[in-house]
């Protein structure tokens, strides 16, 4: 059975990622000492990445049901109806590790991959975000990462033809050594024709589709299951290439052959390329699947069957067809100048058989490589609380105004144009709402329906409260869909941690994920698809807690959508939701007075549920202009904005208790502001009262200034200098 | 007016500009295979549209350029038909052999997506008839390599017989500095053929076509054009 291969070692077995006892448990599952083919197979699918051997036993606590969701975690993208006989189809990607190493076609590749997992299932791409977080500014590596990062994502989706809408970008020191690439790609499909990964019938051909097999990518899945070391350079071989002009044709002839029925199960090849997707569609439809390695379409001569089965070539899929439709998939295939092949068939042994060159390579029960991956319930402690920051005990160090400037002038809080205008946003012409507010809306079709997509997480807080930071993540994403005027529907998630071997960094874990779980509960707001992405941890130094969510909501007529911006002058601001002026964990600290400290804001669920559903429906009444979420910077930071953004003035009066600095940059949750006209801004407050909301008049708009109490006025001039000036300025400075 | 619009692999804008010759025209424009050696009859406008046609590898435009298609492109302009190129379609133009010149990557080496001004240099073109001389309108750019480059010669018999179609500019109409996003030569987003019949053009005025989209300053463009027939 095996030849010319290197002889199974501890070392070897090391080498691989496998732990002893790990190996064990292969021995033990097969009787016998594994092929050189075989381990590599092992290596690939009980990895961290493919596995989620340290994730899976507390993922299962996640809400992922509801009425709307077709279908939830474990096929290649989650699926939610939106109605009219449609589907929409994403999920949210990490492509960390490769990304640090190689920033454009590590950002590329993730991008590309998660597009594929959309694709697969049937449907049209047609919006992007992402989620990017680097180390701190004054790293050495961090303006080539941002450069490479940027450039990679808009690389690949300006060429693949999808809009990228939105996205969020941070910065912190945590980030040096491991920064943090998560890509989300949304879809649309008929609801009656989603495709799945699931095999069904025996004999059936599998069929080899796109780009060709190279040796890139050999043990990505791997790399990414691992802590870097000073060597991570060394890494770079693992990482893939992209190619969007080919993704572009896959998806063309892809959609192109499910619309002519020819295809029974379809999985794209990501981590772990041909064997995860072989054993997914075999495994799923309890089904065997035997391969011929002889019929691969290969970059490369020579290949042997160990690096077939571990590439991570780009652009792949493998397909099971309907064998009386083999002849029109192929001439579809050759059309767009693509590969495809028959390179195996289904069978009824439930084994994973692998020929090639005449020998067989591979021969492993086929369930058990996924179903008895190790399951890990690692030890974990609870990150210990920490008391809320007295905002009266804090002395502010400069004036709100200078606060304000310079806020507006950070790193995390700057206008990330500089990101956005290297991404297409405006092809396929649906972009309702362009990057830089609250939520993108991207209309469906030809409307009246759209969807709002966003991605938020604020890091700060899960590192200092998982559970609230869990919960404070899901709530921004639900509120910031709701600030357009959508409805909330599901929710995708890439939970970036640490090294899940270190009790504390589980421990985050564990805490991040209740929260999460709490608020979707709270917001009915399930979750459908997600990745997880552990080990971004370099020499002992884990990242931020990081579980990114991406929202998507829906609007039942993009013409009643709002955006953060002032329309008008003499309109009433008005404040949504109570402000006890919450400093702790606050950009305001942080950049201002140079403390990252204390609890972070707690999130009141139901306040952000009442708030929130009010929100909603005063924006489909018509009653406002304008919506904002408050976020990072607070209620000054997002009155800032609006005025921005349209260039029209504001004058703020302070109301309650809390003392200055910290009412008008406590990052108090489950708040908003709205701009209405005078009228409406009395029918609000009445309403608000009836519903028992805390609504505040706090202002008018107009003039070319913003006016804060007992300060000099702003020009919007001066606002959008250092807002706009910060990230261009930077990336500017030599040495990319 | 019955339009056809190519599709070579590695296009990606086929569908936001059959959309606005839809709306403009009312009727679907044929989409026209790459391999294909002629064009469907009766047709009198021919459009490439934007995208990454081969990926962009090896030049813009350069592998499009060349396709079975294009033969029967160039016949139908030196008949007097209309073609139009939108970004990449402006790039297989040039490299066609349609237009002179050749798109260069941006000045600062950076892809760049955002609104634009530009300015409609004259309107009694089948392209523009619809606006008015020297109008500002607001579309869309979307390119990494829009910086139009050509001889001193071409560049001054294309000024000298007024074959600039567009020029970048800011609100008020003004040009040069900051109100050029890509560095192109003279400011020039858009240029004629000779006899004003090929019109090719960086920015996307066919994402500029609805209201609710950002404005519809690209609909003069295909208005003006759905009043053209070459059997007229």
């Amino acid at each position: 059975m095996q030849s010319k291969e290197p002889e199974i070692t501890p070392g070897l077995v090391a080498e691989h990622g496998l732990k002893p006892d790990e190996y064990q448990r292969i021995l033990k599952l097969i009787g016998r000492t594994p092929t050189f083919t075989e381990l590599g197979i092992f290596s690939a699918m009980w990895n961290e990445h493919c596995s989620y051997k340290s994730s899976r036993l507390h993922l299962r606590k996640v809400p992922t049901k509801a009425p709307w969701v077709i279908q939830g975690p474990g096929e290649n993208a989650g699926v939610i109806d939106i109605g009219d006989g449609l589907a929409c189809v994403f999920k949210m990607e990490s492509h960390n590790h490769p990304s640090f190493i190689e920033p454009y076609q590590g950002a590329t590749t993730g991008v590309g991959g998660i597009l594929r997992d959309v694709f697969t299932m049937g449907a049209r791409p047609v919006a992007c975000l992402n989620l990017l977080r680097f180390g701190s500014p004054d790293h050495p590596k961090t303006r080539h990462l941002v450069s490479g990062v940027v450039a990679g994502i808009g690389g690949y989706g300006n060429s693949f033809g999808v809009p990228t809408v939105g996205g969020s970008v941070g910065f912190h020191t945590r980030y040096d050594g491991n920064i943090l690439v998560n890509a989300m790609a949304v879809g649309i499909a008929r609801k009656d024709s989603i495709f799945y990964a699931r095999a069904t019938g025996v004999g059936r051909p599998i069929v080899y589709l796109g780009s060709k097999t190279g040796r890139d990518g050999i043990h990505g899945a791997t790399m990414a299951s691992a802590e870097f070391d000073e060597n991570s350079d060394e890494k770079r071989p693992t990482v893939q290439v992209g190619d969007p002009f080919s993704e572009k044709l896959l998806l063309e002839a892809c959609l192109e052959i499910m619309a002519k029925g020819c295809v029974i199960a379809i999985q794209d090849m990501g981590a772990a390329g041909l064997t995860s997707s072989a054993v997914e569609m075999g495994a799923k439809g309890n089904l065997g699947i035997e391969l011929d390695l002889d019929a691969v379409p290969c970059r490369e001569t020579g290949m042997t069957a160990y690096e077939m089965m571990l590439s991570e070539s780009q652009e792949r899929m493998l397909m099971v067809l309907d064998p009386e439709k083999e002849a029109e998939a192929e001439a579809i295939f050759h059309k767009w100048g693509l590969d495809f092949a028959i390179v195996g068939h289904t069978t009824d042994t439930l084994r994973f058989v692998v020929k090639h060159g005449g020998e067989i390579k591979v021969d492993l029960p086929i369930k058990e490589l996924g179903d008895e991956a190790p399951l890990y319930d690692r030890p974990h402690v609870a990150t210990p609380k920490k008391s809320a920051v007295d905002a009266a005990s804090v002395k502010p160090p400069v004036g709100n105004r200078e606060a304000l400037l310079k806020l507006l002038g950070s790193a995390d809080l700057c206008s990330k144009r500089w990101v956005w205008e290297q991404y297409d946003h405006l092809i396929l012409g649906n972009t309702v709402q362009q990057p830089g507010g609250d939520a993108a809306v991207v209309r469906v079709g030809e409307g009246p329906k759209g969807l709002a997509l966003c991605t938020d997480v604020t890091p700060r807080y899960c590192e200092a409260d998982p559970f609230e930071g869990g919960k404070q993540a899901v709530a921004e994403a639900w509120r910031n869909l709701t600030a357009v005027g959508a409805t909330p529907l599901a929710l995708t998630d890439n939970l970036n941690f640490g090294n899940p071997e270190r009790p504390e960094i589980m421990g985050q874990f564990v805490g991040c994920l209740e929260g999460i779980g709490e608020a979707a509960r709270a917001l009915d707001f399930p979750i459908v698809s997600g990745n997880v992405s552990l080990y971004n941890e370099t020499q002992g130094r884990g990242i931020l807690p990081t579980p990114a969510i991406g929202g998507v909501g829906l609007v039942a007529d993009v013409a009643k959508t709002v955006s953060l911006a002032f329309k008008r002058a003499g309109e009433c601001i008005l404040l949504v939701g109570a402000t006890a002026g919450w400093l702790g964990q606050s950009s305001w600290l942080a950049e201002i007075c140079g403390r990252e400290d204390g609890a972070p804001p707690p999130v009141d669920l139901a306040a952000e549920r009442r708030n929130g559903d009010f929100v909603r429906d005063l924006i489909r009444d018509g009653l406002v202009s304008a919506a904002h979420d408050l976020s990072d910077g607070g209620l000054l930071v997002g009155l800032a904005e609006m005025t921005m953004a349209a260039g029209i003035g504001a004058s703020v009066r302070k109301t309650g208790e809390a003392p200055d600095h910290a009412w008008f940059f406590g990052e108090d949750q489950a708040r908003y502001l709205l701009a209405a006209s005078a009228g409406n801004a009395a029918i609000i407050l009445a309403k608000a009262a009836d519903r028992g909301v805390v609504v505040e008049n706090i202002g008018e708009t107009g003039g070319n200034v913003l006016t804060i109490p007992g300060e000099a006025p702003v020009e919007i001039a001066e606002l959008r200098n250092v807002h706009e000036g910060w990230l261009p300025g930077y990336m500017d400075k030599a040495a990319i | 007016m019955n339009a056809a619009v190519l599709l070579f692999p590695g296009i990606n804008r086929e569908g936001d500009v059959a959309r606005a010759l839809k709306q403009a025209t009312g009727k679907a424009p044929a989409i026209v295979w790459h391999a294909e050696h002629e064009l469907p009859r009766g047709v009198d406008l021919v459009v490439a549209p934007g995208g990454f046609s081969y990926g962009d590898y090896l030049r813009c435009g350069a592998i499009a350029g060349r396709a079975n298609i294009m033969g029967a492109v160039r016949a139908h302009a030196a008949r007097g038909g209309y073609v139009l190129g939108i970004c990449n379609g402006f790039q297989i133009l040039c490299e066609g052999g349609l237009l002179p010149g050749v798109l260069m990557r941006n000045r600062d080496l950076k892809f760049v997506c955002k609104m634009q001004h530009l300015r409609v240099e004259r309107n009694d073109t089948a392209f523009t008839r619809q606006y008015s001389g020297g109008q500002v309108i607001k579309v869309a750019i979307a390119h990494g390599e829009g910086n139009y480059r050509a001889d001193d010669d071409t560049m001054a018999r294309l000024e000298g017989e007024g074959r600039v179609a567009f020029r970048y500019c800011d609100a008020s109409g003004a040009i040069g500095g900051a109100a050029n996003p890509n560095g192109s030569t003279h400011d020039i987003a858009g240029i004629y053929s000779e006899r004003f019949n090929v019109l090719g053009l960086m920015p996307h005025p066919e994402n500029l076509i609805d209201p609710l989209v950002g404005g519809v300053d690209g609909r003069g463009l295909f208005e003006s054009l759905a009043r053209v027939s070459l059997a007229a």
